[in-house]
């Protein structure tokens, strides 16, 4: 069994995270957990929707900031696409979208306030690079044939929108519209932040106590999300995108002294602001990695490679339940309902919950992010499972799934876990500000206590954490030849 | 034709702009500092959105914050013009702002204090000093910026225990507001927390707290806090001697309702100077660099 690379790579990462198990902080602390919880769940059966009279501005809020940010997102990004080659946009994409949209949320909050743009541009930027990256990927693999077929001197613009466009289209399209169902998610949770989303009104109604109120945001939050092919169609695209900008809310003015006060002072490390000189910079340096960056990085690690691994588990273990070559119509739909409300809840949402509800530890967050990756990755390979054709007469029972199943879609699942291995990290980092001592917890109190530069030294360690992440995920996969659609 | 019609376009959103911007101009933009359950917040500073705005005959508007941070940026970055902050929260803010002043607090802010809660599985009871017992208990602040909920329960403790709260305690966390510190301590979450005694007592009197959980153990010296602070280019905006009708207000205010809802008894003058301790603890503590 050891001489397969796929399962040596497995017992790797699940003896790392069994080694970070030793050092992670893993409790439940709260005196009556499963009361909390019990209440929580009949906040969720007993739904209030008409107590807050914000949740309806709220949803369409959220849409609006999403269709937004995902088309401003998107249209960058196709134009960064063009010239991906370029080491400097390449690296440059891979550092905007390794920062979350809630860094990039919080550092626009500091110059632009509560303006719209705050949460369109929190959102546009880092899906601008993903798109980026995306749509290079897509292009480059399209038929190069038809372009060999143009008569000579034809122009690069011409040859580009007849012959590699059409080739491209459905994937362009399939991509930007499931980017779509991430750019709500990642709107709703910009509510956390201040901004006029359903997290906003989220956040209020739980840390309350208010369980209807929420649960009923959240149903309508899943029932936004489920009924996207149904509203979402490419006839009315023309007409949401243009519609949404006026639905983003009035916020408050931007004055545009502050930017330039950002940029020139703020984020100036403080003994060159105060004048100490290049001299200063290396005790506040060390100051900052000592007390911050590393304790913020090694729990970042170690709660991600947890997560990785519980992840993976989830995954394994809710895949037969959509899966058609285990049980009937009705455990499958039950399953999909599952795995929907898995993958629909943002993980930023998920651990608030559990905190709430555990007290303090790195439990909720594992949890939270497991769930959440979990949910996805069980739904793709579920999927996948699903078509495979077994023999007539293919063995039964748990030893179909462990002989039959787990092995022909083993290669597929360990591509998309890798592939969110980055994201994971990403969310990891970001779960900080909820209070779990990563990465996100230093960049938080940084800026509770206006200190910017520190917030932005500590935001661009979480991305290069990041970009490391990526390329070390990137080069296991190839490693191993394993191959994956992009996922969010 | 089609020129014309952009230039009428053009013409148009300049009237629209100049519009919003003329009537952006004469609202007062005011917010504070989100230190308890938002609904409370919400109600108590719409009722003062609609005192002042009687009394100073310019619109009034209240933005809810989510942090104590983004209180401050807004009053930086004149988003909004006059702030309900903290003592540790006006101090930043001040400081950020040349000009800004501190012009009204609450009677009971001139020597408020902060309260020591555990929950009765600790076996804590009242005392004069911070008990030794404390030690390897978890506990819990309220906001990462808070006055009475973080500075000076934090002061106090490295002052008794003379090694920063997160070695003293088995767990430190940030609950977010003085309300949820309550509901944490109350439900064992945490078995130790600091609360601001204004919301301890309110809870109480309202027979919100159940006093067979949780009880205060211990109780600070005395300090100052919550303060209305104003921009310092207030009067350039609203006009000569805003600042002044502003401070008149708050001091006037006698309605019970409005004022119980904070609750304070009533505002009386202060200066930024007042603020002086607040800083040099804020200095100590790495807040406030």
């Amino acid at each position: 069994m050891f001489s397969s690379p796929t399962v040596r790579v497995s017992f790797l990462f699940v003896a790392i995270a069994l080694v970070a198990l030793l050092f992670a902080d893993i409790a439940i602390t709260a005196a009556n957990p499963w009361k909390d919880l019990g209440r929580f769940f009949m906040g969720i059966v007993t739904p209030d929707f008409f107590s807050s009279e914000g949740v309806a501005v709220a949803l369409l809020r959220t849409v609006a900031f999403a269709f937004v940010g995902v088309a401003l997102g998107s249209l960058c990004g196709f134009v960064l696409s063009l010239v991906y080659r370029n080491p400097v946009v390449r690296t440059f994409c891979a550092f905007i979208r390794a920062i979350h949209e809630l860094f990039w949320a919080l550092i626009f909050l500091q110059f632009f306030g509560f303006h719209p743009l705050t949460g369109v541009l929190a959102i546009a930027i880092p899906y601008a690079g993903i798109f980026a990256k995306v749509y290079s990927e897509i292009f480059e693999e399209a038929d190069p044939s038809p372009g060999r077929l143009l008569p000579p001197g034809t122009g690069v613009v011409s040859a580009f929108l007849y012959t590699r466009i059409p080739d491209c289209w459905v994937q362009l399209r399939t991509y930007t519209a499931y980017r779509l169902e991430c750019g709500l998610r990642s709107s709703a949770i910009l509510g956390f932040v201040g901004l006029p989303t359903l997290g906003f009104f989220l956040e209020s109604a739980f840390s309350q106590g208010h369980y209807s109120e929420a649960g009923a945001m959240l149903i309508l939050f899943y029932v936004l999300i489920a009924t996207m092919p149904l509203w979402v169609k490419p006839k009315l695209l023309p007409v949401y995108i243009l519609g949404a900008p006026f639905f983003l809310g009035e916020g408050l003015p931007i004055v545009w002294g502050n930017v330039e006060r950002f940029f020139t002072q703020d984020i100036i490390p403080s003994p060159l602001r105060n004048g100490d000189g290049v001299g200063g910079l290396v005790p506040w340096l060390g100051d900052v990695m000592a007390n911050e960056a590393l304790p913020g990085i090694w729990n970042t690690l170690v709660l991600t490679q947890i997560a990785l691994v519980a992840t993976g588990l989830i995954a394994l273990l809710t895949f037969p339940l959509i899966s058609n070559h285990f049980g009937g119509p009705v455990r499958r739909t039950g399953g999909h309902v599952f795995l929907v409300i898995a993958r629909s809840t943002p993980e930023y949402i998920l651990a608030y919950i559990l905190l709430q509800l555990w007290g303090p530890s790195m439990l909720p967050a594992v949890i939270a992010l497991a769930l959440h990756n979990g949910g996805i990755i069980g739904h793709l390979i579920g999927r996948q499972s699903s078509a495979i054709q077994l023999r007539p007469d293919a063995i039964t029972g748990f030893n179909r799934y462990t002989y039959e199943l787990v092995p022909r879609v083993y290669r597929a699942f360990l591509a998309f876990l890798f592939y969110r291995w980055e994201i994971i990290m990403r969310e990891t980092a970001i779960l900080g500000i909820l209070g779990i001592y990563t990465l996100g917890f230093y960049v938080d109190s940084a800026i509770q206590n206006i200190q910017f530069d520190r917030a932005m030294v500590l935001i661009v360690i979480t991305a290069l954490l990041n970009i490391g992440v990526d390329i070390l995920g990137r080069f296991i996969r190839r490693k191993l030849a394993l191959q994956t659609m992009p996922t969010c | 034709m089609a020129l014309n019609m952009i230039r009428k376009f053009a013409a148009a959103s300049v009237v629209f702009f100049a519009c919003s911007a003329a009537v952006s101009a004469e609202t007062l933009v005011f917010t504070a500092i989100p230190d308890e359950d938002e609904t409370k917040l919400v109600e108590r500073f719409r009722g003062i959105a609609d005192y002042l705005s009687e009394n100073l005959d310019v619109d009034v508007r209240y933005i809810p914050v989510k942090s104590y941070a983004a209180a401050v940026s807004a009053f930086r970055n004149n988003q909004v013009q006059l702030a309900w902050f903290g003592g540790l929260s006006g101090v930043q803010a001040r400081s950020l702002v040349p000009g800004s002043e501190a012009i009204a607090q609450g009677v009971e802010d001139q020597a408020f204090y902060s309260h020591i809660i555990a929950h009765k599985s600790t076996g804590l009871d009242e005392a004069e000093e911070l008990p030794e017992a404390l030690r390897g208990k978890t506990f819990t602040f309220g906001s990462k910026g808070s006055t009475s909920g973080r500075l000076i329960p934090e002061y106090y403790i490295r002052e008794a225990f003379n090694e920063a709260p997160e070695d003293v305690f088995s767990r430190v966390g940030f609950s977010g507001n003085h309300t949820r510190t309550l509901r944490l301590v109350e439900a064992g979450t945490y078995d130790v927390g600091a609360i601001n005694f204004s919301v301890w007592d309110k809870e109480t009197k309202d027979g919100n707290v159940d006093t067979d959980a949780v009880k205060v153990i211990w109780t600070t010296p005395s300090y100052p806090n919550y303060q209305w602070s104003i921009r310092g280019d207030a009067d350039e905006r609203f006009g000569e001697g805003f600042t002044d009708r502003v401070q008149q207000a708050l001091l006037n205010m006698k309605d019970e309702e409005l004022l119980n809802s904070f609750p304070r008894s009533g505002f009386i003058p202060v200066s930024n100077d007042a603020y002086k301790p607040i800083e040099v603890v804020g200095k100590q503590i790495g807040i406030i660099d």
